[in-house]
């Protein structure tokens, strides 16, 4: 077997072996020491804020306000402008954020164990739908939310979550490709398995009525709330498959709005990169193409563990929100997603394809071969800072980062 | 994968063949008429037509 | 009037060559347009283009793996409307609207995971490609027949040597005919299940064999194909041996035949050494070498009717062809017979009687102490359609009888040709209706036209099932006779003096 196969055993073995467990919910700061005042995570590889789209300035504009580093958005643009806010991926900080992804010190991060090998994810918890800041909201109401978030909905969670004692994320996955979600364009069922789990501990921990009413309330109208979740589980499970000799396995997949980056186990931190593509998909009432923003966010985390657009399969009602039309369809998104990869995940089961498990371990020598980049169920977001999501649909990766990681990873095997 | 030492030449000659069709689909129609198992790839060239990096890929083991 | 020429470039896109050519011929015919050609951008295929006067510079820049679509049009109108017809017909779902969408593997690797029992791949992509294919199949276990051609001889030897320790047989490159378990592969025809196994480096020299066993009242067990270079010094018969070794182990086969041009010395010496230690008996055709003794279980055959019937106990066919009996004298200025084949063995296996006969022969693709075509002008033109310079940018003959047709009116014009001789190849993967194309076309030309004699290679079981185009045949005054062996005979009958 060549090296390189043997290799992509190694990583494959160790995402299958992961043990994400929602362990807490806790301040930045405390999570992530490195984060000060002035510093700023955002999704996708690195970006300069000369460089970044609109909704991502945007949201940088407000995080900046909310964090109390400058009293308005004009002052805080300018902030930002005069380079004195210090711009880092969520990636090198062992986090991922959803579309603009802003992490800062003062917000409460989701905390995800992996239990078999001792590290640890970081991710925000989801805002809901409509004007958010991860879509470039940056408004008071937007504001007034994420402070609520801190001081209110991520205390009380990381009080149920220790409560509890953990709760273990493989199994509601599992759950939740049964009753027709995906993880990344459909999360209703994982948002309400998770609700089931967590409110007894809420009901427990949290001593104001009026403050647990709000709380199941906002979780339970949220049927994006899992994301993040599965999200942060997902860098969780491919953070230990970084660094194998010889694996050519995507151990990261990301964008910023500008750019498109991918790593690969054997070539570790390196990031390979190339434009974002423009999603296609359809339109909310009023909005069309003209108005997208290009591709954007850490969530195609989702799709690098298998989820996602790999398991569309599992989820044909987005796979005709997103045009594909046919169930049969919905399954060939998968059955593409199969001829790309190492193997399938035993444990992550799909129905419609009589129980194979979802297509798992991205082999970039596959992808260079066939030309088959990974499918994205991805949202859409408005072009202009603030407006928010206004479509859905499917993205691929492009296939140059791809290529280039090929070229580089040749280099480091010494294979010419 | 099929396991080479199973599959020797004996044991084509006693087993019925099962197809891999690469190519000509013309092929693959006239097995499938023939109740023959066969499987039609929809083959492009490798790598996009791009000859250096389809030289790398099977150096790389693709 | 200056031509509007206009080539596309699809980089990476494939379709195979007959899709290409059905294409091809659907743009060439629209209004407006002089000529088109939808090609791989091969160095081959770019030089043809060329020279019909179609390629333009975006088209020369294309590789070996993309697809090139060329227009000459009468204007720049005409071409873009072609253009975008040929975008649109490319556009088409493959495989049918009929199926639902099912997933199809884009790879051999998907393929063996979709179906895990398969034992062999089939590839007919472009030559350029067909070795990286076979070693991906080889490495995942399963025997390769590779129908490509334009397979470089130092892959070719990779390829086979890694089989060779690997167990696997790599059939080809080049090779068209096999059958294995009875299932025809590639272009092959529906024999009945039997004793007899065929090793062979020649498609039609498979196909003719098999058939004329089946018309004896006996069956094959297997029809391996080889490729036509197996049985040169560089490769050195690797395949052939392990092909004899496979039928050596086989309990269905009795006997073996082996069927090739005159192989190397080196290499005949190594397959006389397995004939000499097994128990069972062998029919060696070397087609056109001098008969050589070998051993008490080897026969020697000359023609491939002669195979046949050695392989077959020697047993002379129940009513014994008499070629004299259904012959037509032609007058002396008549005198000469033109060939037109689609099967290169058959063309060689017809030179090969003639020159027994005397007979002077001139051909494209000469057997040794024949003429080459062009050289002299007088003397039997026997001519093999199959040819690479025949087929290049063009459907192979047995694919597509429409390309015999211009030789073939070519000869009934001719006043120095009393008889045309023609084979006639059944079977899957040949044209559905050659002999009703054939009848079409010698209905045509009318009553003072030579003699046409043709053998139709074809079992009852093949698609076009084997009476009924010898029904046309004959129906359209087109003698046939039971073997291409018989029919070259009828043809040397006819040019008997009175």
């Amino acid at each position: 077997m060549h090296r390189i196969d043997q290799a992509n055993q190694e990583a494959l073995r160790r995402m299958l072996a992961g043990e994400p467990i929602l362990v807490d919910v806790i301040p930045a700061a405390k999570a992530i020491p490195s984060l000060k005042d002035r510093t700023i995570l955002h999704a996708g590889p690195p970006i300069g804020w000369q460089y970044m789209c609109g909704p991502l300035q945007g949201a940088v504009a407000g995080i900046i306000v909310f964090e109390r580093w400058a009293p308005d958005l004009a002052s805080a643009s300018l902030l930002a402008d005069s380079g004195a806010i210090d711009f880092h991926p969520n990636h090198h900080f062992d986090a991922v954020g959803p579309m603009t992804g802003m992490t800062t010190k003062s917000q409460p991060v989701m905390v995800v164990e992996n239990r078999t090998f001792g590290n640890r994810a970081y991710c925000t918890i989801n805002e809901g739908l409509g004007k958010v800041m991860r879509f470039g909201g940056n408004d008071a109401e937007v504001l007034t939310r994420l402070a609520w978030i801190r001081d209110l909905l991520g205390p009380a969670m990381g009080a149920a979550l220790r409560d509890k004692g953990g709760i273990r994320l493989k199994p509601l996955i599992a759950r939740g490709l049964t009753m027709g979600d995906e993880m990344h364009q459909r999360n209703v069922a994982c948002s309400g398995l998770f609700l089931r789990e967590l409110a007894p501990a809420l009901s427990r921990t949290v001593a104001d009525r009026k403050t647990l009413a709000e709380i199941l309330s906002f979780i339970g109208g949220n049927d994006q709330f899992f994301l993040n979740i599965a999200m942060v589980l997902g860098k969780a499970i491919m953070d230990p498959v970084r660094g194998i000799e010889g694996s050519s396995v995507v151990t990261a997949m990301s964008r910023n709005g500008t750019d498109f980056g991918i790593r690969v186990s054997a070539t570790g931190d390196d990031w390979f990169v190339a434009p974002v593509e423009m999603p296609k998909g359809l339109y909310f009432p009023g909005f069309t193409a003209e108005d997208a923003n290009p591709d954007i966010g850490d969530s195609t985390i989702v799709e690098t563990i298998g989820l996602g657009g790999f398991a569309t399969a599992a989820a044909p009602a987005v796979a005709g929100f997103v045009g594909a039309g046919a169930a049969s369809e919905a399954a060939n998104f998968t059955r593409a997603m199969a001829e790309i990869t190492v193997g399938e995940n035993p444990g992550w089961t799909i129905p419609a394809l009589d129980y194979r498990g979802v297509p798992t371990g991205i082999d970039i020598r596959l992808v260079v071969e066939t030309g088959i980049a990974p499918t994205i169920n991805t949202g859409i977001a408005h072009k202009k800072p603030g407006v928010g999501q206004v479509g859905a649909g499917v993205v691929r990766a492009p296939i140059d980062c791809f290529k280039q990681a090929l070229v580089a990873l040749a280099a480091r095997l010494g294979v010419t | 994968m099929a396991d080479a030492k199973k599959n020797s030449a004996e044991n084509l000659l006693n087993a019925r063949p099962a197809v891999i069709n690469i190519g000509l689909e013309g092929f693959a129609r006239d097995l499938a008429a023939q109740g023959v198992p066969v499987v039609h790839v929809e083959w492009s060239p490798p790598a996009g037509g791009d000859a250096d990096l389809a030289k790398l890929l099977a150096k790389l083991g693709a | 009037m200056s031509a509007s020429i206009l080539n596309r470039v699809r980089r990476g896109f494939y379709l195979d060559s007959v899709a290409l050519m059905r294409l091809s011929r659907t743009l060439a015919s629209r209004e407006g347009i002089e000529e088109a050609a939808l090609m791989m951008g091969t160095p081959a295929n770019k030089r043809i283009m060329a020279d019909a006067r179609l390629l333009d510079a975006a088209g020369d820049a294309a590789g070996g793996g993309d697809l090139v679509i060329a227009i000459r049009a009468v204007d720049p109108k005409s071409a873009e409307a072609a253009l975008a017809e040929a975008e649109n017909l490319l556009r088409q779902p493959r495989g049918g609207e009929t199926e639902t969408a099912a997933w199809r593997p884009r790879t051999i690797r998907a393929a063996v995971h979709i179906a895990s029992e398969s034992n062999l791949a089939l590839i007919s992509v472009p030559g350029d490609f067909a070795a990286a294919e076979a070693r991906k199949a080889l490495r995942r276990g399963l025997h390769v027949m590779i129908f490509s051609d334009n397979v470089s001889v130092a892959d070719e030897k990779e390829l086979k040597e890694e089989a060779r320790d690997l167990g696997l047989l790599v059939m080809g490159p080049d090779c068209g005919t096999a059958i294995v378990g009875g299932v025809p592969l590639a272009f092959a025809n529906r024999i009945p299940q039997g004793d007899i196994g065929i090793v062979g480096a020649s498609g039609t020299g498979i196909q003719e064999v098999s058939c004329l066993i089946a018309a004896g009242g006996g069956g094959i067990s297997h029809a391996l194909g080889v490729g036509g270079r197996d049985l040169t010094d560089k490769i050195g018969g690797i395949t052939t041996l392990m092909a004899i070794d496979a039928l050596e182990s086989d309990p269905a086969t009795r006997h073996v035949v082996v069927i090739s041009k005159p192989p190397a010395a080196a290499v005949v010496a190594k397959i006389v050494d397995k004939m000499k230690a097994s128990k069972k008996s062998f029919t060696l055709c070397f087609i056109g070498a001098e008969s050589m003794a070998i051993s008490r279980n080897t026969a020697f055959a000359p023609t491939l009717k002669a195979a046949a019937e050695l392989a077959l106990g020697g047993k002379p066919s129940a009513r014994r062809f008499d070629p004299t009996a259904r012959a037509t004298r032609v007058p002396r200025e008549r005198r000469r017979v033109r060939g037109l084949f689609a099967g290169g063995t058959l063309c060689a296996e017809a030179q090969i009687i003639f020159a027994a006969a005397g007979e002077k022969v001139v051909s494209n693709a000469p057997i040794p102490g024949a003429g080459r075509l062009g050289d002299e002008s007088d003397g039997h033109v026997l001519v093999d359609l199959g040819d690479d310079a025949y087929t290049k940018g063009r459907p192979h003959p047995m694919i597509e009888p429409a390309v015999r047709d211009g030789p073939l009116m070519n000869a009934f014009n001719d006043p120095t040709t009393g008889v045309i001789l023609l084979d006639v190849v059944l079977g899957y993967g040949a044209h559905g209706d050659p002999a009703g194309h054939l009848a079409d076309v010698v209905a045509r030309a009318g009553v003072l036209r030579p003699i046409v004699i043709a053998s139709v290679t074809g079992t009852e079981s093949d698609p076009q099932r084997r009476s009924a185009q010898v029904a046309k045949l004959e129906s359209a005054g087109v003698q046939v006779a039971p073997s291409n062996a018989d029919a070259a005979a009828v043809a040397l009958a006819c040019l008997e003096p009175d």
